[in-house]
């Protein structure tokens, strides 16, 4: 291969991580005890491993940050790598929920409905100015935010966000997933907390 | 022959004369459109007219749109730069409102534009809707956003505007932002 050697994958990789390079890798694995055939770790993990790296988002885009998501998943941004391919239009599958654009009031019920259609566990992204806060929509007729109807994981801010925020965003949604306990979403905190927005 | 505008603002200036009279308030033109200004209660009368007279021939209601001038509360008292006979003329008590409709005759392309001004106090207008089935959904805007009362509607509702609202929101009276939000405090900008 021309002047330089060829690097095996290990010394690639400690060449990157003395550049100052942060491992990403989806297969990051959980602390356990490992031996000859075998790894043990909690449950907990192992289930946030698993969910964290096949999040079907569903994409509730209703204008243009709908189309910086499209660009998000096509070839160049490339979704898929997070294991998030496959889009669910079907609230009942999808994990995540991403709300990308202008929610109008008249919208707020479809968009809640939607949520409670999801089955727990279920996560909320907000992508862009308008879905966070209304955005420039200072309007009568625009949701001032979408967290006054449903609850929310993850903001992204922008206007609209760039796909490499949408992904720094999935990320912290990945977060949140791999870390959280099993038995979060029966916990007296989330009832309470979904009880503020009159769901259950 | 398709006439060039003054000829078309004549020829209907006159078709309007002679039909309804007085109840011409005025007539310009303005940048591309002949404009028309006639009294509220010939509304549909007009309509019809200018949509059944062989001639004419409107057959085509373009849009329609409502018009508000707060700051017109009694006649006497309008700004001169929007001082206009039809203003003057009218009896207008409390602001003013109005309505805009846009005609076209597709065969020969002729448009026109009529206008009519009411008082907020009577927005009780009679409806196009079985004139130009088009009219339905537009009167339904007209009435979401400004309140006007179609009499003779089918289905007068809101068409917009989420049902709960209690008021119409493209009146001047109200402000453009959402009464309900309460983050756009002081604590917000720093002061």
């Amino acid at each position: 291969m021309g002047m330089t050697a060829t690097l095996t994958e290990p010394q690639v990789l400690s060449k990157y991580k003395a550049a100052g390079a942060i491992e990403i890798s989806p297969m990051h694995k959980p602390k356990g005890v490992e031996g000859y055939g075998f790894f043990a770790t909690n449950l907990d993990k192992v289930v946030g491993l698993a969910r964290k790296n096949s999040l079907w988002p569903l994409p509730f885009a209703t204008s243009c940050c709908g189309i910086e998501f499209m660009a998000t998943m096509a070839s160049h941004y490339d979704l898929g790598r997070f294991g998030s391919e496959r889009l669910s239009f079907s609230p009942r599958q999808a994990d995540l929920l991403m709300v990308m654009g202008t929610i109008a009031k008249k919208m707020g019920p479809i968009l809640r409905q939607v949520y409670e259609q999801m089955a727990e566990p279920k996560w909320v992204l907000s992508m862009g100015a308008c879905a966070s806060s209304g955005g420039i929509f200072d309007t009568y007729s625009v949701l001032q935010g979408i967290d006054r109807i449903i609850p929310v994981d993850v903001y992204v801010p922008g206007c609209p966000p760039r796909p490499e925020q949408v992904l720094d965003g999935i990320m912290r949604i990945q977060e949140l997933v791999a870390s959280e306990s099993i038995r979060r979403r029966d916990s007296s905190e989330y009832k309470a907390m979904l009880a503020k927005y009159g769901l259950e | 022959m398709i006439p060039n505008m003054t000829e078309l603002h004549t020829l209907v200036q006159k078709k309007l004369q002679s039909r309804f009279g007085n109840g011409l308030l005025s007539s310009e033109i303005q940048y591309d459109f002949p404009i028309f200004v006639l009294k509220k209660d010939i509304l549909k009368d007009s309509l019809k007219f200018l949509k059944e007279d062989t001639e004419l021939n409107f057959h085509f209601l373009t849009t329609m749109c409502g018009l508000h001038y707060p700051e017109i509360t009694r006649p006497e008292i309008t700004r001169p730069e929007i001082t206009r006979p039809e203003i003057t003329n009218s009896e207008i008590k409390g602001s003013m409102l109005g309505l805009m409709y846009q005609m076209h005759n597709l065969s020969k392309n002729w448009r026109i534009r009529l206008k009519y001004f009411m008082s907020i106090e009577d927005l009780k207008v009679p409806t196009v809707s079985d004139l130009f089935p088009t009219a339905n959904w537009m009167e339904r805007q007209e009435y979401d956003f400004f309140g006007f009362q179609f009499v003779g509607h089918p289905n007068l509702k809101r068409i917009l505007n989420m049902d709960e609202m209690d008021y119409f929101p493209m009146r001047k009276e109200y402000p453009l932002e959402d009464a309900g939000r309460d983050d756009k405090n002081d604590t917000m900008f720093g002061r």
